[in-house]
């Protein structure tokens, strides 16, 4: 059915919109357009800016007697560091599942939360995980070895020391 | 002022009116006076800001308890009991990763009542997941969701899905070792799409994984902002959320023409005992002028209010006995058994297992396989089957009846059977021969991701559903046999899950099995 405007279809039903109404319209879209930009503006505070969480550069004191591929993790940090024929690297433990943190050993690493088991070079052997744990950035500063958490770098990339 | 003689003076007046002030408090708290007559019951009833969500009469087929089950009122109970419990728990508990764990153990150990609330409160949070699964799944069965009352079954889901949410975002706040390695992984799985995202090489340019769980913890790490961000939604958020869908829900319960009945419901139920009172037995002479504008399904449009009650105090005899009945089992498990608290969270060392709470074990057991399908794939398929259904299945057989429907009970019980088995026969073979990584090693990771065991469960029984659907010539016998595998399918993952899991996830038949114990 099309209605002039200006013309009531009944008494409940009113007539449609007449251009007067127009002004009315647009001021409803331009108020619901207001509120749609407030609330992505609003929704941008959630997501931080700078990430509150601790210094991610760790000096590592590796012990003299560790033996060549045996993994040596500094008390507190989830990262396995290996010494290879005088070189150096650094593998994160944390299981690139869901997070768990993994036990190295020297034949590998094994995730206590679902089984997930990896090769010595962190390649995936067994479960889960979707993708090899995440080699960490070394570097020698002063003398000290520095193992940079928050960077990765290619697996096999070692440092000599 | 102007009833009784006139008063001597001002000051007389005065006194006389200091003295009405209780009475006249009372008197102005009813509006339409004390609720003493049936027809002030029935203004009571809608005069009240609480009270009117409910009609002033109620047919009699809803006060059946086989209608109900009383599931609907005892989820509200729940939720009240928390509400007051939680609110309990607030006057000690601190969102402080320094401080958090203390301030549990101060009110299990050291607060007058302390360890009573806080059993009370983790209980009916429990009882409250129970009792929102099986009241959907009273609606299921008694085909609840059909017009007018397809949109509730959508509000139903909401409520679901934040009834989970908040028991999820409440597990953090003990901060223990269950609570922080469980919601490191749940944190995890919501960045889990990275999989996908990793396997067709957009992470870079496109990370929702990486956005959800930094929306979520607020930090790249498990920590303060994570522990002050559940509390938010825990105490806060969420409670109001849930408080405004259900005003919704039950409002559409009521403008739905309140809960659904059979199409021959009158003649089932046959003239009321004589000792109810009092029930209309034929429509009135005149309907409300009302109805003339009104569209809808009001019980005054649709029929007149043959069969029914006043709500007050029928209906509210009975909610009050359901609320009573959760109360009951709420402090009575309250007092045999307490709720956990385990050691400190530890970020070095994985809580092993790391079990979340029981109801997600079952989505535990699928992301064991593969995070981003069992953590949010299938649940995403599992809730949008869900909502799909009351736009699906548009029959009017058996509305109102338990398994009502083409198949009936005797098709549910053969997707009984058929469920368990399907489920069972897939858990097995994973459970013996291992999964896709161990059959072919350089299988592509996407693949991985995508088949689940549980991705194999859902299609065997999508097919098992379709073939219902063609055999019964009727959509409703598919989506009775679909729900009743998809509740076989979660009770065996579930309590796979919560029993036969152990220390590396691995299968044991016993915790008396695990090493080191
Ligand atoms: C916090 C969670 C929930 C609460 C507190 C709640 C509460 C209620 C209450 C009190 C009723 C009245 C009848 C009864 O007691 O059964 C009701 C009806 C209903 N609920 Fe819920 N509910 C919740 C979740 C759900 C869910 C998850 C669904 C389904 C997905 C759902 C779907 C329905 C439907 C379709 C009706 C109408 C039933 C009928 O007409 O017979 N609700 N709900
Ligand atoms: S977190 Fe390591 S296998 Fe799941």
């Amino acid at each position: 059915m099309t209605v002039k405007p200006g013309t009531p279809v009944s008494r409940l039903d009113p007539e449609q919109i007449p251009r007067r109404d127009a002004l009315g319209l647009l001021s409803l879209w331009s108020m619901a357009t207001a509120l749609l930009f407030a609330t992505v503006g609003m929704l941008r505070l959630p997501k931080a800016a700078v990430l509150a969480s601790p210094s991610k550069k760790v000096k590592v004191q590796l012990p003299e007697t560790l033996a060549d591929g045996e993994p040596f993790v500094p008390p507190g940090r989830s990262m396995a560091v290996f010494r290879q024929a005088g070189q150096v690297y650094a593998i994160s433990t944390v299981c690139t599942h869901l997070g768990c943190i993994v036990k190295a050993s020297a034949g590998g690493f094994a995730c206590p939360c679902h089984g997930s088991e990896f090769e010595a070079d962190g390649t995936v052997r067994k479960g889960p995980a979707p993708r090899p744990l995440d080699w960490l950035e070394v570097s020698t500063s002063g003398g000290a070895l520095v193992v940079n958490e928050g960077a990765t770098v290619k697996p096999g990339t070692k440092v000599n020391v | 002022m102007s009833d009784g003689p006139a008063p001597a003076s001002a000051l007389q007046e005065f006194r006389d009116n200091l003295l009405a002030v209780p009475g006249r408090i009372v008197a102005t708290a009813f509006r339409s006076g004390r609720p003493v007559t049936d027809r002030a019951r029935s203004s009571f009833v809608f005069g009240n800001v609480f009270l009117h969500l409910h009609a002033a009469r109620t047919h009699r087929w809803s006060l059946r308890w086989a209608t109900t089950a009383g599931l609907g009122i005892a989820s509200v109970a729940a939720f009240l009991i928390t509400l007051v419990t939680g609110v309990m728990l607030m006057f000690y508990y601190k969102p402080y990763t320094d401080v958090a764990y203390d301030s549990i153990k101060d009110i299990h150990f050291v607060v007058p009542t302390g360890r009573f609330m806080r059993n009370i409160h983790r209980w009916a949070a429990n009882i409250m997941v129970v009792t929102v699964i099986l009241h959907m799944a009273r609606a299921f069965y008694t085909a609840a969701y059909r017009a007018p009352r397809e949109f509730n079954w959508l509000i139903g889901l909401a409520l679901l899905v934040t009834t989970l949410g908040l028991s999820f975002t409440g597990y953090l706040l003990p901060w223990d070792q269950l609570a922080y390695w469980a919601i490191t992984i749940g944190a995890n799985i919501a960045q889990s799409p990275r999989e996908v995202t990793d396997a067709i090489g957009i992470t870079a340019t496109f990370d929702i994984g990486g956005l959800q769980r930094m929306l979520l913890l607020g930090s790249d790490i498990v920590g303060e902002e994570a522990l002050i961000r559940f509390y938010l939604l825990h105490v806060m958020l969420l409670p109001l959320v849930i408080a405004a869908l259900m005003a919704v829900h039950f409002w559409r319960v009521r403008k739905d023409g309140g809960l659904t009945k059979p199409a021959d419901v009158n003649a089932r139920m046959g003239p009321a005992p004589s000792d109810v009172y009092p029930v209309f037995s034929e429509m009135p002479a005149k309907t409300y002028h009302l109805a003339a504008v009104v569209k809808g399904r009001s019980p005054a449009v649709d029929g007149g209010p043959e069969q029914t009650v006043p709500s007050m105090p029928h209906l509210f005899y009975a909610e009050l006995g359901v609320t009573m009945l959760t109360l009951f089992v709420c402090t009575a498990l309250a007092m045999v058994s307490d709720a956990p608290l385990k050691e400190l969270a530890n970020p070095m060392v994985p809580e092993n297992p790391a079990k979340a709470p029981w109801y997600f074990l079952g989505l535990q057991e699928l992301v064991a396989f593969s995070a981003f399908m069992g953590g949010i794939g299938i649940p995403m398929i599992v809730l949008v089957g869900l909502g799909l259904i009351p736009y699906l299945d548009r029959e009017r057989e058996g509305t109102g009846d338990w398994c009502g429907g083409p198949g009936g009970w005797p098709l549910v019980q053969r997707s009984i059977a058929f469920g368990f088995s399907a489920s069972l026969i897939v858990e097995t073979i994973v459970i013996r021969y291992g999964w896709l990584r161990e059959w072919f090693p350089d299988i592509p990771q996407l693949v991985i991701t995508a088949v689940n065991p549980g991705t194999v469960i859902t299609a065997i029984y999508a097919a098992y559903s379709l073939w219902l659907v063609r055999r019964y010539n009727s959509t409703r016998a598919g989506a009775l046999g679909l729900f009743t595998c998809f509740l076989c399918g979660f009770v065996v993952l579930t309590v796979i899950g919560t029993y036969f899991r152990g220390p590396n996830w691995q299968f044991y038949w016993s915790p008396s099995d695990w090493p080191g114990h």
